[in-house]
């Protein structure tokens, strides 16, 4: 418990050896702060803490500063996420500095979704620093407190930081390799892309332990429940580096008219059961996406309530 | 070499359309290699504006001139004599060639008919593909002769994004994964190794970001 990074309950639940259990929220395409707090309301006590994207698929939303800050406001720990796609160094930095100043302290470094996907396809990409050298500049500023460009920092900001590793985009056999440079980086907690291919999962994060990943870092499996065929052949067809088996499509189809999204819940929590026993994992990571209202009752069927106080 | 592709021909006719006299001018450089600006495509456009101005019933004079290059003064300078006799002047060359025949003629109008796009090369028959960036200094040889600035559409320089899937570019199906071609190269010749150390932010002051740039070669600036 002693020497803590950032002091955030994500950091205690999982330092005191809990299986945590974090959520998602997307910031609204808008002002619209009474619809974020709706939806951060659904996740109170819920979860650890939240993962707040960042214009996720390259659609303008909501800062995830701003939208971060608004949760710390309404008792709810905030995973702020930031993309290498908007903001060069400069902006990053400096957003880093803020979000600290506004009582954030985990943050999720991504590379982003080019925005070729989203609703501004004519804007210039940035791409400055890719997001294994974003971990390590978080990292700088918080551990030498210092700049990237070696200045130094008046007061670090403590952040628990975290990345992303998606086992199922190709070539599968460094995807394991990538993970590790995230981590020697300096990332202290890893959320997977969603699972849904067990099996690869499974190889992945054996050879994950094999390389003895899982004690360096803190790795939690990404859940997202399936509300309906429609969605999971999008998935399986549509979303870049997704791995959506046959097998689980077949399943939703079969559950019948009216039942797929509680097929999908089922499945899901069949996943959360065995990551619970999966060695190396240490929590799930919910991105129940415009779900929020559904979480309590995964949570309480997952068994995962109530979350610890730390 | 440089690469470009031809204007669509309405953009030329509105450049023009109050021109008498026009000229245009290719360039025996890139654009003659990927077949959009030599004295062949000069020919063709000219052929076409007269055929489009004509169902216009717009009467206009056109000549045809193909230089050496456009981007050296030395060429630029042949056009001296004949420059005053037209309205206008289309060029065919890459963005380099109108500028530098503005330049020199600051009396006359330039007109582009290319639009350039990259430094690349020909992959197949009437088929260019992006190579370079010019980002000024060059770090191929990490990554077995790929350049991930250029050709991953994130310019990532420690391995292939979450969005690499067989073998192709999130972005595009038509597009490879760089990443994805590197990781293989380096797993078949054993040097793996070579991307497990964290390749450094890159400074881009040698690139655009630092600013237009200039090249200096002293020993042929004093002669
Ligand atoms: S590293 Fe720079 S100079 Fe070398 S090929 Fe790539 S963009 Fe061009
Ligand atoms: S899919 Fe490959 S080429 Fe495309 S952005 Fe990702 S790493 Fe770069």
């Amino acid at each position: 418990m002693s020497d803590m990074k950032a002091g955030s309950n994500l950091e205690k639940v999982l330092k005191a050896g809990h299986f945590a259990f974090t959520g998602e929220c997307g910031p609204p395409k808008g002002a619209n702060v009474e619809h974020l707090k709706e939806k951060v309301a659904h996740l109170k006590g819920m979860v650890d803490s939240v993962n707040v994207t960042d214009n996720q698929t390259a659609v303008v939303r909501m800062s995830s500063w701003a939208a971060s800050a608004i949760m710390v406001q309404e008792g709810v720990e905030p995973n702020f996420q930031m993309v290498c796609r908007d903001r060069n160094r400069l902006a990053m930095m400096s957003d880093i500095l803020g979000v600290y100043a506004m009582g954030i302290r985990n943050m999720l470094c991504l590379s982003g979704d080019h925005q070729r996907f989203g609703n501004h396809p004519q804007a210039k990409n940035v791409y400055d620093i890719d997001s294994i050298q974003l971990i390590a500049m978080v990292k700088m500023m918080r551990d030498e407190g210092q700049f990237m460009n070696g200045e130094e920092i008046d007061e670090s900001p403590r952040l628990f930081i975290g990345a992303a590793s998606n086992p199922f985009a190709d070539p599968f056999e460094y995807r394991v390799h990538r993970l590790a440079k995230k981590i020697a980086a300096g990332a202290d907690f890893i959320q997977t892309q969603c699972i849904y291919n067990m099996d690869k999962f499974r190889d992945f994060m054996k050879m994950a332990v094999d390389m003895g990943l899982h004690e360096k870092c803190y790795i939690l499996a990404g859940v997202t429940p399936m509300k309906s065929v429609g969605m999971a052949r999008y998935m399986a067809k549509s979303v870049p580096g997704m791995d959506v088996p046959e097998s689980l499509i077949k399943r939703l189809k079969d559950a019948g008219k009216g039942k797929v999204a509680e097929e999908g819940i089922k499945f899901a929590l069949e996943q959360i059961e065995e990551f619970k026993e999966m060695e190396g994992v240490a929590g799930v990571h919910l991105m129940a996406i415009e779900w929020e209202h559904r979480v309590p009752e995964i949570a309480e069927r997952a068994g995962v309530l109530p979350r610890p106080e730390v | 070499m440089i690469v470009a592709d031809r204007k669509p021909i309405q953009e030329i006719l509105e450049m023009v359309k109050d021109c008498k006299k026009v000229l245009i001018v290719g360039c025996k450089g890139c654009v003659t290699v990927c077949n959009v600006g030599g004295s062949k495509e000069v020919g063709v456009l000219a052929a076409t504006l007269k055929i489009a101005f004509k169902k216009e019933e717009i009467s206009i004079e056109m000549d045809e001139k193909t230089l050496e290059r456009q981007c050296d003064p030395e060429y630029v300078d042949q056009l001296k004599d004949m420059v005053d006799d037209y309205d206008g002047i289309i060029s065919m060359a890459c963005g380099v060639g109108p500028q530098f025949l503005s330049a020199a003629y600051p009396e006359q109008r330039f007109f582009p008919a290319v639009n350039t796009t990259f430094f690349g090369g020909a992959v197949g028959h009437g088929i260019w593909e992006e190579r370079c960036a010019g980002c000024g200094t060059c770090v191929i040889h990490y990554f077995d002769g790929m350049c991930p600035i250029a050709r991953c559409s994130k310019s990532l320089l420690n391995g292939p994004c979450g969005g690499s899937a067989d073998g192709k570019c999130e972005i595009s199906k038509d597009l490879e994964c760089i990443w994805d071609m590197i990781v293989r190269k380096k797993m078949e010749h054993g040097r793996i190794d070579d991307l497990l150390e964290m390749k450094p932010a890159k400074d881009w002051q040698t690139a655009r970001d630092g600013g237009p740039r200039k090249s200096v070669r002293e020993e042929l600036a004093n002669e």
